[in-house]
């Protein structure tokens, strides 16, 4: 059965255009996604994110476990600190990427949506005597703040000093009486939060931070700004640019892979092998030299042969270009150059870029 | 969708797109329920003038940030201009649907196709149905 988040009814009170996205409907947009892309980029929008799966896993090594089942140093993280990761397969492929939340009485794993139900099966199946695995979904309910006016707007309503918690951190405060864990966390390259909280608190918490937002323009933001914000970034969606057939370090996401991780973890024996061997195929961002857009799975050319297929394309709003996303033999990967895309039979050039493509972003 | 319009003295197809008779030269666009459900359209190919097309052709394509989608000729003919102006603002498209982002003039061959397309009526009720 496809969800309702609780924050549904406000959807559709501020006219947004529903779609079904990771079981749940979910707006794709309120305003043309244009608008709301340049709203999270100059000032501040709200993104609906409960359909993420939250997930806590508890006991005595709940740490060394989660340090176990993901590839990232979970063991050297302190308290409150937050860290994004893959979880992975023997063979290096990706169950799904992650933030691991350090919380001073358990492990918080929020995963993506579509890919929850996997996970607990993956957790399930390698737990360890004496960990504890339950599923928060559908009890908290998950926002996102972003955009450079995201503090001052968190801040009216928030009882700490947000300017205290840095990138990648978190803290548990109260909104108007409401326990709320917050985080300097996101999907969008600009400085923002995400919050959590009980289910019931949901009208009560939109309606707080619109009416602080309100001198700022603040705005609902759907899943198509989503999708042109985290494309301008690089960041990887599951499904599209990272899946079970793909590893982290062909991905471009060696920076959250220990390989030396003293106390193994899943996938550890694989990766270690592909990075001595050296990865024969790269992650790649690529911009268009045409006015045309790369789509997901239109096929990529390097003198005439196929080479690849787009994982995500879209226009960029604020590069104001054609960007995209592939995975290119190691030989072609490198910055500079020259291929094409076959967009719908016509043939058009590209060049592989540095990335982010959108550098002025706001993030801490 | 109260507020989509659908001006009375149009024709219209059912793959969204209205033509308007202007002696033997009929004006192509898309509707406003079009429009709308594309979204921030950045880019509009258009056909070259000239180009011979029979009703139902594909005569152009429109990219959106979400999606691109093929429009089609309402009728038969021959391209005898384009709206060179989408070029740099396509967004008139989603702007003024029926008059600033027309997208093509065609010489119409045979007015007995006009036969063929829907009333604002007809057209209303398409896009009221279920889909």
């Amino acid at each position: 059965m496809i969800k309702k988040t609780p924050f549904y009814d406000k959807h559709l009170q501020f006219n947004g255009r529903i779609v079904e996205f990771a079981n749940h409907y979910l707006p794709l947009q309120f305003k043309p996604i244009i608008e709301e892309h340049k709203r999270v980029r100059t000032t501040v929008g709200v993104f609906d994110v409960s359909h993420m799966g939250r997930i806590e896993v508890r006991g005595k090594d709940a740490v060394k476990f989660v340090d176990y089942l993901t590839t990232n140093d979970v063991s050297g993280l302190a308290e409150y600190q937050v860290q994004y990761s893959t979880m992975c397969i023997e063979n290096g492929g990706i169950v799904d990427d992650l933030l691991v939340y350090r919380l001073p009485e358990h492990v918080y794993l929020v995963v993506n949506g579509a890919r929850r139900e996997e996970d607990l099966k993956w957790i399930y199946q390698n737990k360890w005597p004496g960990i504890e695995v339950i599923d928060r979904t559908f009890e908290v309910c998950q926002l996102a703040i972003q955009g450079p006016k995201a503090e001052a707007v968190m801040q009216k309503i928030c009882d700490i000093d947000l300017s205290q918690i840095g990138f990648y951190w978190s803290a548990r405060c109260k909104i108007d009486n409401i326990p709320t864990l917050i985080s300097r966390t996101g999907y969008t390259g600009e400085d923002g939060f995400e919050v959590y909280l009980e289910n019931k608190y949901a009208d009560k918490i939109w309606d707080m931070i619109f009416a602080a937002g309100e001198e700022f323009a603040i705005g609902p933001i759907g899943l198509g700004a989503r999708d042109t914000l985290r494309l301008e970034m690089k960041y990887c969606l599951y499904g599209n640019d990272i899946t079970l057939e793909t590893n982290p370090l062909e991905a471009g996401l060696g920076f959250v892979v220990k390989l030396d991780k003293a106390n193994g973890f899943i996938g550890q024996t694989a990766l270690q092998k592909i990075k001595a061997e050296g990865v024969k195929r790269k992650l790649i961002g690529l911009e268009m030299l045409d006015n045309a857009i790369p789509r997901h799975g239109y096929n990529v050319l390097a003198n005439g042969k196929v080479v690849g297929q787009i994982t995500s394309g879209t226009l960029g709003p604020s590069v104001q270009k054609g960007i995209g996303m592939v995975y290119l033999p190691t030989e072609l990967s490198a910055v500079g150059t020259e291929i094409e895309v076959d967009i719908r039979n016509k043939i058009s050039k590209a060049k592989v870029v540095k990335t982010p493509f959108y550098k002025l972003g706001t993030r801490k | 969708m109260a507020d989509t319009l659908i001006p009375k003295e149009l024709k219209y197809t059912n793959t969204h797109e209205w033509l308007k008779i202007e002696n033997e030269i009929g004006v192509i666009g898309i509707t406003d329920y079009a429009q709308h459900e594309l979204s921030d359209i950045v880019y509009v190919d258009l056909p070259e003038i000239n180009k011979s097309v029979n009703q139902g052709d594909v005569l152009g394509s429109i990219e959106a940030v979400k999606a691109v989608a093929d429009f089609y000729s309402p009728i038969s003919g021959i391209v005898i201009e384009i709206n060179t102006e989408l070029k740099t603002a396509p967004d008139l498209v989603n702007k003024d649907p029926y008059q600033k982002g027309w997208l093509v003039k065609i010489k119409i061959a045979d007015v007995s196709e006009l036969k063929n397309l829907l009333d604002a009526d007809a057209y209303q009720r398409l896009i009221s149905s279920p889909q």
